[in-house]
């Protein structure tokens, strides 16, 4: 190449090493999404409308969001809080090093064992002839007199803390080993017990994360589907049950309030991960 | 009247020992330099003071009280890491007055001292900064500033300046000597860089492998290594391969030229051995009683000093010549004669 | 029948990438504290409680997998046997690998391209490949089939057009942790200075990537193809609803009607999901003590 001359032109010959990349993702992701998008902003006669968006306060519409939100409210907590103390056992506990290999080998597959599987793993465990039922039936205690349903909201969460806790345990692993061990030799070193340490540095550094963890789970809970429905069928109406009823069959009798629904969802999680971004960015800064 | 004494302290990792037998006795206001290269063992001894190693075998006494196996919660003693390790969430302010805040001091008291501290260390306007926001230089004088709150009775620093530019280290370096001889507290100062050790310290423990060579002050341990190690460790080294020719005199030969050394020397006539001489106190084509001829193989121009490589009958002698205006500078080639008085010569047994 | 998202998804495989440090460099962990035996009373306790939890349920399963009223191996064998269930099985590892090809022919050049050629545009690329936690399973299956049903973009007028478009719908969603591990992979081995060396000494491009970049990414490209295997082979929603006949919608079907083989087959996909993770820590963790 003679003379230091750039052709104009090099920069977006750049481009093409990420255009197979953007037609994928476009094709199969942003694009699919933007038509139910525009769709949902259709009216049955062809015009531009936000009447689906408005139809949205319906009951049927609102009741089953509301069960999503409560199930992935419970169990984004109680995973997360357990999750955590499981990660922080396994990595500060003192533990042999076997337990945590083993533990984190097995949150792997646990968080991807979901779906008919587990459901399945369910009731044969909690399930009306399921192991743990007939155990505690023998020892005196009927779960199902006591309230106990496996094919209720509170059933379902227990059987997706299954893939929740795991979640947590490894989502919250990197940001548990970014403690530096100097922190809590300085805070020893200072006079700071143990409680000390956590309640004034452990915790608050951390919190980005296990809060942002939190939201993941929420969003993890929040569009899962399959689970809930190979335990229950139809019977409990989560708002993803909702949308996968209204693909097979129009259950709410209207098309452009079936993709107002799924763009309902899509709005949830996009907030959700957002959040989750945005504190995952904070943490890095004291953690990465 | 001994503050910190530690006696035959041992640490061994399994089959491997890092630390063996380290004994040591700190005066009060005393500043103790461990020196020594890497997995010397130096480190792991200033842990065990401060609680986070617990010796194999040993004791360690602070003003007449055994903290051998105290916890590092109730020891009193304060510690600057080589990391700085400030709280992330906390700003400068909060950190300092972290120990005080675990001790339930008053908040009036804790914002006294830390404004004290922030007067001494010199960053009073830095009190609501977050660390993220301070350079290195600036941490680890928060970092300081932080363990000296409590007012321990001994402050540990573990390599404090080694992730610090050399500028920022050489006035980081005078300060934190400054605040010691102010506050006369007791210190113990790991550190790999030589210079560091011998610049800051009333006393050098010169470690290696676990064991220590010698323990002296700075002039001591340079001009009076006790063993070739820290010879070799502290500061530069020229070595002679001479042939002893009369024992009692102190006479040697090399290359056909003869030389007197300052004392007897303990090996027999005929041995071959090392002589040692610091490049300061070697000349080129002086009046010296000892003369060497050689060729200039190198000149190498640091600023004050000119450093001259000549070949000495095949030994390569560093000779440091101070710089000044109206010096003529050798030329590599230039036939010239290392020059050297007899008492700058030392043969180690 | 049963159609839905599959938990297992993008969102859990992320999680595994970052928990399990897949591409990351391996580095010592570190220990807590040293602790007295009362001071690990607490860690033990949760260690236990935890390991109950999750271990009842699979002790159910076994347990359930025997109990069938022709003897205790006869679920087993009758799942084994059926003649739906091989053809499945195969079905689903077919497409597990063409997910995997797929999405590694897309991923890696785009993130070695990006990292090399366009850093500035990281942030972007990092955000496409989030995209699959925003849009469920439930509503990707529903947004793609009603946008390749019909004129002018039918695509899925064939099972196996359908089928393609399926993977193809497979290897978008495994963007999030693919990138993730070839990303982490790529910093781990300062790939610009790797390029520029391979380049001084005569490479070409494809020679580069072949010769040079593929080995050094071994790792977390081995963990992203295991982890994508077993996230397809068990994923339910997108396969039913484009009536594919794969092994999650054949569970799906005799969960109700024959608990028993279920239970063994559930047994069956445990061990297969415990293989390819416990491969992916196998393989990381001889590439850590490498290093």
């Amino acid at each position: 190449m003679g003379g230091a001359r750039r052709p104009p032109f090099r920069i977006s010959w750049n481009w093409v090493g990420i255009v197979p990349f953007l037609a994928f993702a476009g094709a199969f992701l942003v694009l699919p999404t933007v038509v139910l998008g525009l769709r949902a902003l259709e009216s049955p006669d062809g015009s531009t409308t936000l009447e689906n968006f408005r139809n949205l306060a319906t009951p049927v519409v609102m009741d089953s969001f509301r069960l999503s939100v409560k199930i992935s409210l419970i169990t984004a907590i109680v995973g997360g809080i357990f999750g955590f103390l499981l990660a922080w056992s396994v990595l500060l506990g003192g533990l042999p090093r076997p337990v945590r290999s083993l533990l984190t080998t097995f949150s792997g597959v646990a968080s991807n064992f979901a779906g008919v599987p587990l459901a399945s793993a369910f009731i044969n465990t909690a399930g009306r002839i399921g192991l743990i039922t007939v155990l505690l039936k023998a020892a005196g205690f009927d779960i199902y007199k006591a309230g106990f349903d496996l094919y209720s909201f509170i059933g379902i969460s227990v059987v997706y803390l299954y893939f929740q806790f795991p979640l947590m345990v490894l989502v919250i692993t990197p940001s548990i080993e970014g403690l530096k061990r100097e922190w809590r030799e300085a805070s020893e070193n200072l006079g700071a017990s143990a409680f000390q340490y956590w309640r004034h540095v452990g915790l608050p550094v951390l919190m980005p994360s296990i809060l942002g963890a939190m939201i993941l789970l929420f969003g993890n809970s929040f569009g899962a589907h399959a689970t809930a429905f190979a335990l229950t069928g139809g019977n409990l109406r989560l708002a993803t049950i909702l949308i996968g009823q209204q693909i097979s069959g129009d259950v709410l009798q209207n098309p452009g309030l079936g993709y107002a629904v799924a763009m309902g969802m899509v709005g949830v999680m996009a907030i959700s991960i957002t959040i989750y971004s945005v504190l995952q960015r904070r943490s890095e800064r004291w953690l990465a | 009247m001994t503050y910190l004494t530690l006696e035959g302290v041992r640490k061994a990792f399994g089959d491997s020992v890092a630390v063996e037998d380290f004994s040591l006795a700190v005066e009060p206001g005393e500043f103790v330099s461990f020196l020594g290269p890497s997995g010397c063992g130096k480190t792991t001894t200033l842990r065990m003071v401060a609680g986070f190693e617990q010796p194999t075998a040993g004791r360690i006494t602070l003003a007449g009280e055994d903290i051998t196996n105290s916890r590092p919660a109730k020891r009193d003693v304060g510690m600057v890491f080589q990391s700085y390790a400030l709280f992330p969430n906390m700003n400068v302010a909060d950190n300092i007055g972290f120990g005080l805040k675990v001790k339930d001091t008053p908040k009036t008291e804790i914002s006294g001292r830390v404004g004290e501290l922030l007067e001494l260390i010199g960053l009073p306007e830095k009190a609501k900064a977050y660390p993220y926001e301070l350079s290195g230089g600036q941490q680890q004088r928060v970092a300081l500033a932080r363990a000296l709150a409590i007012r321990p009775k001994v402050l540990l620093l573990d390599e404090p300046l080694s992730a610090l530019d050399a500028k920022i280290r050489d006035e980081l370096r005078n300060e934190i000597r400054r605040i010691q001889r102010q506050l006369q507290i007791t210190t113990i100062y790991v550190t790999h860089d030589q210079e560091e050790a011998l610049a800051l310290s009333d006393r050098v423990v010169v470690m290696s492998r676990g064991v220590i060579e010698q323990v002296g002050s700075p002039f001591d341990i340079y001009n009076y290594p006790a063993t070739h190690f820290v010879a070799s460790f502290v500061g530069r080294l020229n070595r002679i391969p001479a042939v002893v020719v009369d024992a009692a005199g102190g006479v040697v030969e090399t290359g056909g030229r003869q030389f007197r050394t300052n004392t007897a020397i303990s090996q027999s006539v005929g041995t071959t051995v090392e002589v040692l001489l610091r490049p300061e106190e070697l000349e080129l084509d002086g009046t010296e009683e000892n003369q060497l001829a050689g060729t200039v193989e190198n000149v190498s121009f640091l600023g004050s000093i000119v450093r001259v490589v000549v070949d000495v009958g095949g030994t390569a002698l560093t000779v440091d010549i101070f710089n000044e205006r109206l010096l003529h500078l050798p030329q590599i080639g230039q036939p010239t004669s290392v020059g050297f008085p007899p008492h700058a010569c030392w043969i180690p047994a | 029948m049963s159609i839905g998202a599959t938990p297992g998804g993008p969102i859990a495989g992320y999680g595994t990438v970052e928990g399990l440090g897949i591409g990351k460099p391996g580095k010592e962990p570190p220990a807590g504290p040293p602790r007295s035996r009362l001071g690990r009373l607490w860690p033990w306790s949760i260690v236990i409680i935890g390991s109950l939890y999750f271990v009842a349920p699979l002790v159910g399963t076994v347990r359930m997998s025997l109990r069938h009223s022709k003897g205790a191996g006869a679920a087993w064998t009758l799942i084994l046997g059926n003649e739906n269930m091989w053809p499945a099985f195969l079905q689903s590892i077919v497409n597990g690998l063409a997910t995997i090809v797929v999405s590694l022919v897309v991923i890696v050049p785009t993130a070695y391209w990006v990292t090399l050629k366009l850093p500035k545009l990281r942030p972007i690329i990092e955000f496409i490949t989030l995209l699959p936690f925003v849009i469920p399973g439930v509503v990707l299956v529903f947004a793609l089939i009603r946008l390749y049903s019909a004129p002018p973009l039918l695509l899925t007028r064939t099972y196996e057009s359908t089928r393609l478009v399926m993977i193809c719908a497979y290897a978008a969603l495994s963007f999030p942790y693919m990138y993730r591990a070839v990303d982490n992979g790529l910093r781990a081995i300062n790939v610009r200075s790797l390029t520029e060396a391979a380049q001084s000494l005569g490479a070409g491009w494809p020679t580069i990537l072949i010769r040079v970049i593929f080995p050094n990414l071994r790792v977390a490209l081995i963990s992203g193809a295991l982890l994508t295997f077993a996230i397809v082979l068990g994923e339910l929603t997108i396969a039913l609803y484009m009536a594919q006949k794969t092994l999650a919608p054949f569970m799906a079907d005799i969960v109700r009607n024959k608990p028993f083989e279920a239970a063994a087959l559930t047994l069956i996909m445990f061990a297969l999901t415990w293989l390819s993770l416990g491969m992916i820590s196998f393989v990381t963790n001889r590439a850590g003590r490498k290093r």
